[in-house]
């Protein structure tokens, strides 16, 4: 089973420009999740600070006891044997060939034969499609490839917790979709924990079991797909409709009247149910799509079950709108014990939902209106 | 601490002229070199690694090298050929080239070489790797780039200047020989028979250390500028010229420190 990671109070920032501060989230074990956000909100920096190459300023990172931010080069290097990482371009070694890059950490990390080494490295290749292309240089193949290439390296070691770089990004729709039943597959088969950084809202609608979004220096939300995908909070709703009516700008900085002007143009055209489709899969209002299963003949995902119990505990902290989409996911007998109230309420135990200040963000109930604070200004 | 949070005003200058900047510039070159010599006795050894790169390094120093020292000792020999006739002590012209070929010039010629041609070669292969998130791929599968790439790097480097001493020392004594006895009409004999009137083995010695200090310098400097790169391409462009410069700085400024000692230490001949 993968491993939880907890990350508490997280900031960081470059000199004196802050990145994000406060980032308290936590992935559950075995659980997929998705991180959503604009373009510039440090997801890759986020990525780097949990597998502890960049070095937040504030809070923790737990795993397994381990804080990740305070702990020595040493352990670091241990703990990150647990991890695999798929970077945005693959990372491949230019110097080797495919199946080098995929031996690598084999040879490095395990004293294993030469033909051991070679029958995992075989295995791991034609789990995400690459038999035949053993002896081709990184140079030598399309994006796509590098990026299965990069994920078949990243799986080598058998990690607890994968993390995905833009895994959609220079990809076609249907390299996408057959990139995201691998991933779903691949939970099935190893039930790690995975954290996937993206763009694509088609993606985030129907991969995870948990959502998060970054924006504005800050973790917007975090927590079980259903909460997000229902949510009234505007920005949520803008980044999941694609649309340009709402608080996030071009620049990421959007003028208050602006905003509410153009959301009650929207809001006349007949809100986003009428909206349209919106770039990278995105649209849909608040429905909540069925989520992607594994591939017919593979062991079902042990997390399902898991996640199943976990939100029917949390059943009673979220919203009506919510609730009914969760409650439609879930079994009868969760259900039954979740209205006897045999659950009892359990604290932290996974999604949070990011508290804003009065002041920040009022009246969230509401998509039409939004009365983000302006930045720069005295605020 | 929410999103209410003001920014902190980036200032007009952002810190670029801290007096501090330059210390903590050194500070963390000097802290990566520590690194690296802790990292030299770690196990497994990159044999391999070493290997190709001790090839790779000679392979684009050697040739050059060659060509410089060539003339570096005919300028020599030149310039003492002249000098040795006005002050009448034509009898010590190869002895006086020898020990400036060998003290001097071929430390300073491999040093050149070494960070011209092998720093910065290592330096782009770095900067190239990191910018690829080679680096930091390497670093998530638990592997210390430093133990990995660094340290065969730095000990191929090393020895390659000490090799590289050697032959600069031989092929800028036969340079001055051919110019001194060819071309300006000096006595082979006497060339030959004063050749260690001044220069002693000390001095080949010294040459050899030196290089070996030079060689170390540049392969953690190119190194350190090279896993330092940042900002796409443009950034290791940066990072090569930077390297070579500042190797060339602490080149110069660590062999007048070593020529300094060397005097303390050996006595000049007929003394």
């Amino acid at each position: 089973m993968g491993v939880a990671v907890e990350v508490e109070n997280l900031s960081k920032s470059f000199g004196s420009q802050n990145i994000w501060s406060d980032v308290t989230l936590t992935l559950p074990p075995g659980e997929i999740s998705v991180l959503l956000g604009p373009s510039g909100t440090g997801k890759s920096v986020f990525l780097k600070s949990l597998v502890g190459l960049l070095k937040p300023e504030k809070g923790t990172i737990v795993i397994k006891d381990i804080d990740l931010v305070r702990t020595s080069e040493h352990k670091l290097y241990e703990i990150r044997k647990l991890f695999g990482v798929l970077f945005q371009d693959g990372a491949l070694f230019g110097s080797m060939n495919l199946f080098d890059n995929i031996a690598f950490p084999l040879r490095e990390h395990t004293k294993k034969s030469e033909s051991e080494i070679k029958s995992i490295v075989l295995e791991k290749m034609e789990m995400v499609g690459l038999e035949g292309a053993e002896g081709k240089l990184p140079g030598e193949i399309s994006g796509g490839m590098r990026k299965r290439a990069g994920l078949a390296r990243a799986l080598v070691l058998d990690p607890e917790i994968i993390l995905f770089d833009e895994p959609d990004s220079g990809l076609d729709p249907v390299r996408v979709a057959y990139l995201n039943q691998l991933i779903v597959d691949l939970n099935a088969q190893i039930d790690a924990t995975f954290l996937i950084v993206t763009h694509d809202i088609g993606t985030a609608r129907t991969v995870p079991d948990n959502l998060g979004l970054l924006f504005r220096r800050n973790l917007v939300m975090f927590g079980p797909r259903e909460q997000l995908l229902t949510s009234q909070e505007p920005v949520v709703r803008q980044f999941l409709n694609g649309r340009r009516e709402g608080p996030i700008g071009m620049s990421e900085e959007k003028d208050v009247a602006q905003v509410e002007a153009e959301m009650a143009a929207l809001e006349a055209r007949g809100g986003d149910d009428h909206n349209g489709i919106g770039p990278k899969g995105a649209g849909g209002g608040d429905a909540v799509p069925p989520q992607l299963t594994p591939t017919a003949g593979l062991p079902a995902r042990k997390a399902e079950r898991r996640r199943q119990e976990r939100v029917a505990r949390m059943l009673h902290e979220f919203d009506e709108e919510t609730r009914e989409a969760i409650r439609a996911s879930l079994p009868e007998d969760l259900l039954a014990k979740a209205d006897s109230g045999a659950f009892t309420p359990t604290e932290g135990s996974g999604g949070r939902h990011w508290a804003p200040e009065p002041d920040a963000v009022g009246a969230t109930g509401r998509a039409g209106t939004t009365t983000l604070p302006r930045q720069g200004g005295d605020g | 601490m929410t999103a209410t949070d003001k920014p902190k005003a980036p200032g007009l200058l952002d810190g670029r002229f801290s007096p501090t900047r330059p210390l903590a510039a050194s500070g963390n070159l000097f802290a990566f070199a520590l690194d690296v010599v802790r990292a030299l006795p770690k196990r497994p050894f990159q044999i391999r690694e070493f290997i190709q790169q001790t090839w790779f390094i000679a392979s684009v120093t050697i040739l050059p090298t060659a060509l410089v020292a060539i003339p570096f000792g005919a300028v020599i020999a030149l310039q003492l050929g002249s000098l040795t006739r006005q002050l009448g002590a034509q009898s010590f012209t190869g002895s006086a080239s020898v020990l400036a070929v060998l003290r001097e010039a071929s430390p300073i010629v491999t040093a050149l070489l070494i960070a011209g041609a092998g720093g910065s070669a290592i330096c782009a292969d770095l900067g190239a790797r990191k910018i690829r998130d080679e680096i930091d791929a390497m670093e998530v599968l638990g592997i210390s780039p430093i133990q990995r790439l660094v340290v065969p790097r730095v000990l191929a480097s090393m020895l390659v200047a000490v090799l590289l001493n050697g032959l600069v020392s031989v092929v800028g004594v036969a340079g001055g020989y051919f110019f001194n006895v060819v071309l300006q009409g000096g006595t082979p004999g006497a060339y030959l028979a004063s050749f260690s009137a001044l220069a002693q083995v000390q001095d080949f010695w010294s040459g050899e250390i030196k290089a070996l200090i030079f060689g170390l310098i540049a392969a953690v400097v190119a190194s350190y500028k090279g896993l330092r790169a940042g900002g796409g391409p443009k950034g290791v462009g940066d990072a090569v010229n930077q390297s070579v410069v500042i190797t060339f700085l602490l080149l110069f400024a660590v062999n007048f420190v070593i020529t300094a000692i060397y005097f303390q230490l050996v006595p000049p001949k007929g003394q």
